[in-house]
């Protein structure tokens, strides 16, 4: 990052440097002075025209290569913190948590580093000026109150954001009801209010009219007492720098805590089989999840089932990576995974069906064999016959105890235990066969 | 699809650019002038915000309509379309606030100044008229040679920038699987990998940068070299040699700037080019489902191959089969939201793509089979019977189309679906996606699929 502010104020001071030794040259010609009055800046002129460009290419590369190695080190950082946390934070959070680390490594190479240089180059013109008055409040102007009135919030947009996040991805994820449903139009004229909204706000920041009117007053005064042409011309190259910096925006980091999930009193006998039944919405998955977390790392929590977007047989080894192909090929059989192992799911499992998806995520489980397999409906999506075929197959694989959300009653024959989940209350175990 | 309003508002610029430079030069030479030149720096800074303010709206409007654009296509992956509508959409913003303008600026702007300089000092101008097409020249030879890998680049790097949100996102399986800590040498590896990728890609990218940046500098140390020289010999007067001086950058900043804009765009021009086709669907009315007959003829799409179903009206027909073999394609088929690779789907003869959409779909009832239009926070059985609720509301509805009811439903649900199903389907027309053998009881025809 120094190296790339270096060489970006060199970069600048040669921009700068070239425009005031040009005029300078015509000035002093204009006196008539003898030729080698001239050589000098006429050297100059060569020199930083020719360094300017190669300096601006550097600065670039340089800057552009720091960013890049920040990112490598932010990325791990925020991962390893992630894998330490003693809650794994929701997908909405996790999604913040990468977008803000994108933020802050564009707002490192947009607007830290630029304003950086400006000042730099600022102060270095400044002192060449004898500290001109024009010139030092123009650039203070420039440099601190416009930018600040930029970046600074006078509302906080992250409802509005969200509130257009919301409609969009409802518009998109519930398109096709809502276009059966004839709503689809009423709820895109929404988003585009809301849209319209936002971009209002955020337009109101863009200073860079005002920039350009201190540029040149700043000018306009120095050309007033009587500055020296070349220095006239190097303010407003200096300032030129500096504009840009009135449109810059900063975005507030999206909030990522969450208030940790309440602690669950409740206790399982954790011995056998037990299915988890009960009416829409009693908890069943919020149990599991809960006894997940209790469980972690080390005993086998299977509720929460990503998908990388990677090659099955990856997706599958990643729950016991020295598994030999037998090894594989035996989950894969007990799942009924028909799958071609290099196959490549596609994000979140996209480009396969919702009951291979389904296969995938079991055959993992069987593969890692965890002290306590808990399972999530693990066989929506699949046709009646193969879900309690395959189910079976999977429990009877299992060698530790096993938990089981289902719906299906025909399933229960395959349980030692079911546990209904009623209303708060009226809970109880069953035994059944 | 793109706003160009605010494009007129820089008409002024290329007089205003000009009088700066004329009132400026006289100042300096000890001329008058000082007022107007405030005026012109004035009438400037006017000039650029109306600009901007406009730029700031035709952007917004843009991205309206790619939004829309992008909402309405048929047929796209809804993972893309969300990458296109949030990010995408954000990134024709500098297309159209940055690339646009200096596009416009990079013609008139140069054009006046050597028209301008013509006038004062006809070597100046020469000099400029020859160096300035170099710019578009070198500029389009780097560009050349840059594009294919520029494009080949952003896709893999879209593989390595999504790999990290990718294993962020699974951090809960991996956790569970124990491999959070093995994934963190992973994380690091990938993301240098990215860094290197990145950084070859940028060396030749900036190439073109450099050629723009030293071109515009260079001609600046052309120009301005060989007329101090003759105003030391008394050819040229003071103010034509500023004149001069001041106009040279002038004409080769636009063009610079523009260089950068295009860059800057990219993404931005990548994201225009994936706006589909604008498809107006408005066809004829639907024929009376009480007396039209809907044809599935040797239809080809996904995993269905060359499949046929004649469904009478009144027919309620079940549709079975193992997952994947394409029963919810068939409601897709149906609703007209997928389209047939091969075959046609016939409504009373009619082909279903001449059919009004929005009418076509006024006439149905559907019950999806992971039903999203309600708040999110219900389970997936008060889900499912809310949406049933919303299909049961249509009365006038002449086919009903159920995805998958019992997929996963208590058993409390399941008998309100069945009850429903039972008391709606009566009189209608009906395809049912089942799984439960008690549905299967309340049709007349059962199709393996």
């Amino acid at each position: 990052m120094k190296l790339a502010i270096f060489i970006g104020t060199l970069a600048e001071l040669a921009g700068v440097g070239l425009t005031a030794t040009a005029t300078w040259l015509i000035m002093r010609a204009a006196e008539h002075p003898p030729m080698q009055a001239l050589t000098v800046a006429i050297v100059a002129v060569r020199t930083l025209a020719l360094a300017k460009g190669a300096l601006r290419y550097l600065e670039r590369l340089s800057s552009h290569k720091a960013v890049l190695s920040e990112a490598v080190e932010l990325r791990g950082r925020v991962y390893d913190d992630l894998a330490h946390r003693r809650h794994v934070p929701s997908g909405t959070a996790l999604t913040r948590i990468v977008t803000n680390v994108d933020q802050h490594l564009d707002t490192r190479l947009r607007a830290t580093l630029p304003w950086i240089t400006a000042a730099l180059v600022g102060a270095v013109v400044t002192a060449a000026s004898g500290f001109s008055l024009p010139l030092l409040a123009g650039l203070l102007v420039n440099l601190a109150l416009l930018p600040w009135l930029a970046v600074r919030r006078p509302r906080d947009l992250t409802p509005l954001r969200a509130r257009l996040t919301e409609q969009t991805t409802e518009l998109l994820h519930s398109k096709e009801e809502l276009i059966a449903y004839g709503l689809f139009d009423d709820k895109l004229r929404t988003a585009t209010e809301t849209a319209k909204e936002l971009s209002r706000s955020e337009r109101t920041r863009d200073l860079t009219p005002l920039a350009i009117a201190v540029q040149f007053g700043a000018a306009l005064l120095m050309l007033a007492q009587h500055e020296p042409a070349w220095l006239v011309m190097a303010a407003v190259a200096t300032f030129e720098i500096t504009v840009p910096l009135a449109a810059l925006s900063r975005p507030v980091p999206e909030p990522t805590d969450e208030p940790e999930p309440a602690h669950e009193p409740e206790t399982l006998e954790l011995t056998g089989r037990t299915a988890i039944v009960g009416p829409s919405g009693s908890g069943k998955t919020t149990l599991l999840n809960a006894l997940a977390r209790k469980l972690e790392p080390s005993r086998g929590a299977l509720a929460d089932a990503h998908v990388f977007h990677t090659t099955v047989r990856t997706n599958v080894l990643l729950a016991k990576p020295g598994a030999t192909q037998e090894e594989l090929d035996r989950a894969a059989g007990i799942a009924e995974l028909d799958l071609d192992w290099d196959r490549v799911v596609g994000e979140r499992g996209e480009e396969i069906s919702g009951g291979q998806r389904q296969r995938l995520v079991l055959a993992r489980s069987v593969l890692a064999d965890p002290e306590v397999l808990l399972l999530d409906e693990p066989t929506e999506g699949l046709d009646p016959e193969q879900a309690d075929r395959v189910l079976g197959k999977v429990l009877d694989n299992c060698q530790g105890a096993a938990l089981v959300v289902t719906h299906r009653e025909e399933q229960l024959a395959l349980f030692d235990h079911v546990r209904h989940r009623g209303p708060i209350g009226h809970e109880h175990v069953g035994r059944v066969g | 699809m793109v706003d160009r309003r605010h494009l007129l508002a820089l008409i002024p610029v290329p007089f205003l650019v000009l009088a700066q430079a004329e009132l400026l030069a006289s100042v300096l030479s000890g001329g008058t002038g000082i007022l107007l030149l405030c005026l012109v720096i004035g009438a400037r800074v006017l000039v650029w915000w109306v600009h901007r303010e406009w730029a700031h709206r035709a952007a917004e409007r843009t991205r309206a309509r790619l939004r829309e654009a992008f909402l309405r296509s048929p047929g796209t992956k809804a993972g893309e379309v969300a990458t296109l509508i949030t990010r995408g959409v954000h990134d024709v913003t500098p297309y159209v606030i940055g690339y646009l303008p200096q596009q416009v600026l990079a013609v008139a702007v140069p054009l006046a100044v050597v028209i301008r300089l013509a006038f004062a000092d006809l070597t100046a101008a020469l000099t400029i008229l020859v160096t300035l097409p170099l710019i578009p020249i070198f500029g389009v030879l780097v560009g050349a040679h840059t594009r294919a890998r520029t494009a080949r680049q952003w896709d893999a790097l879209a593989t390595l920038g999504g790999h990290f949100l990718d294993v962020v996102k699974g951090i809960g399986t991996l956790r569970a699987f124990g491999r959070a800590e093995a994934q963190s040498t992973t994380v690091r590896t990938l993301a240098a990998r990215h860094l290197t990728e990145t950084m070859s890609a940028l060396r030749v990218a900036f190439l073109s940068a450099f050629v723009l940046e030293l071109v515009a500098t260079m001609s600046v140390a052309v120009v301005a070299v060989p007329i101090g020289l003759r105003l030391l010999d008394g050819g040229v007067p003071l103010q034509t040699a500023l004149l001069v001086l001041f106009l040279a950058p002038e004409a080769f900043l636009p063009l610079r700037a523009a260089g950068a804009q295009y860059h800057a765009s990219a993404q931005g021009r990548e994201v225009l080019a994936k706006v589909p086709a604008h498809q107006e669907t408005t066809g004829q009315a639907p024929p009376d489902l009480a007396q039209a007959e809907i044809v599935l003829d040797g239809v080809s799409v996904r995993s269905l191959k060359n499949f046929s179903l004649r469904i009478r009206p009144g027919d309620r027909i079940a549709l079975v089969g193992p997952s994947g073999a394409g029963k919810s394609t068939i409601l897709g088929l149906l609703l007209g939201f997928v389209r047939p690779d091969h075959g046609r789907v016939l409504v009373g003869g009619v082909d279903l793509r001449e059919i009004d959409h929005g009418q076509w779909l006024a006439a149905l009832s559907w019950v999806p089979q992971r039903p999203t239009l309600v708040p999110a926070n219900l389970s997936s059985g008060e889900q499912q019977r809310v949406a049933l609720a919303n299909a049961l509301d249509r009365r006038q509805a002449g086919l009903f189309l159920l995805d998958e009811p019992t997929a996963h439903l208590d058993a409390e649900t399941e008998s309100l679906v069945l009850e429903a199903t039972r008391e709606f389907t009566r009189g209608r027309t009906a395809v049912i996606v089942a799984h439960r053998p008690a549905l299967l009881g309340e049709v007349d025809r059962v199709v393996e699929v």
